[in-house]
């Protein structure tokens, strides 16, 4: 775990600034869900009960980029909507994280054509990819779950 | 062309365009007609009109590089009261490919004549407004042709070849 307590005589914890912001920022992830595909159906079972995305904080989508802080990307990235996802990006308010959902969004996946993006990091920064088409929802909570390390490992601003 | 087969459509259509009905036969069960290009239009409104043929299931285009004439129409109608249906195929030359508009016999030949061009770069004469419909205006070429590169990418934005 990030925050690493030092439980005092009087019950009072020491930790670093840095950690404890970390710590509340893991669980505090607001996904921005850019769907365009058909990885959007495993993003729905990941985001409904069964899988409960919940339990790491990061359940509740907004639909509007500028109160998330996590892009999560689903699915095939066209050249020609490549434009609104830079957008959205940069209306997103710092610290914000990109994550890369499926092999579309990775590298293009078997889409080697004239109309697909081959990766979204040649838009945006890409902090998380997650590999599959789709993935299972383990493989997705298993890249958010390294996110969080991420976050909580990393120098924060505040 | 007489037909060599007993389908009643096909056999009026060559009775009645003659020499514009190049080709007629039965291909897996469906009718199917290679006619002129000239008489693409006056076809298609004889059988939307007299055969019931009221609906256009689909228009599309095909390329067949290097056979020339390079370029085939496909018009596929359906005759909703009886289930019938029938297809049409128009053949065209590759330096300027071009064939009459049927977008005001079916309303729904739009989109469809529009995607045909920019997947084919065929030219649909009579169009209301014939631009590119699935690719962005700054796309060059089209990307079906099968002299298209297959390696080429003409992204909006980032990383160009
Ligand atoms: S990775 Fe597979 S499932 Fe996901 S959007 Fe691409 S094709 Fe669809």
């Amino acid at each position: 775990m990030a925050l690493k307590p030092l439980l005092g005589d009087d019950n009072f914890v020491t930790t670093r600034l840095d950690q404890v912001i970390g710590w509340a920022r893991k669980f505090s992830i607001f996904p921005y869900p850019f769907v365009t595909a058909c990885c959007g159906m495993e993003y729905m079972s990941l985001s409904s009960s069964h899988y409960d995305l919940d339990r790491f904080g990061a359940a509740f989508p907004r639909f509007t980029p500028r109160q998330a802080d996590m892009l999560f990307v689903v699915g095939t990235i066209s050249h020609k909507i490549a434009p609104l996802l830079k957008r959205v990006y940069e209306q997103m308010c710092e610290p914000k994280w990109v994550v890369a959902f499926g092999v579309c969004t990775c590298t293009g996946g078997f889409y080697d054509n004239y109309a697909t993006v081959q990766g979204i990091d040649t838009i945006v920064p890409v902090d998380v990819y997650i590999p599959g088409c789709p993935p299972r929802p383990e493989t997705v909570i298993q890249g958010v779950m390294m996110l969080q390390e991420k976050i909580a490992n990393g120098k924060q601003d505040w | 062309m007489t037909p060599d087969n007993d389908n009643k459509t096909l056999i009026a259509l060559a009775e009645k365009f003659g020499e514009s009905v190049i080709e007629s036969k039965i291909d897996r069960g469906d009718a199917v007609a290679v006619i002129a290009p000239g008489a693409v239009h006056d076809i298609i409104a004889w059988l939307r009109d007299q055969h019931d043929f009221k609906m256009l299931a689909d228009l599309c285009g095909v390329d067949y590089l290097p056979r020339e004439p390079r370029f085939e129409v496909v018009y596929q109608l359906h005759a909703m009261g009886r289930g019938e249906r029938i297809r049409l195929r128009v053949q065209l030359g590759g330096k300027a490919p071009e064939v009459a508009t049927i977008s005001d016999l079916y309303p729904v030949a739009d989109w469809l004549e529009r995607e045909t061009w920019d997947m084919f770069g065929i030219v649909f004469d009579g169009h209301p407004n014939l631009k590119r419909i699935l690719m962005y205006e700054p796309f060059e070429g089209h990307p079906l042709r099968r002299d298209y590169p297959i390696e080429r990418r003409q992204p909006l934005i980032g990383p160009r070849n």
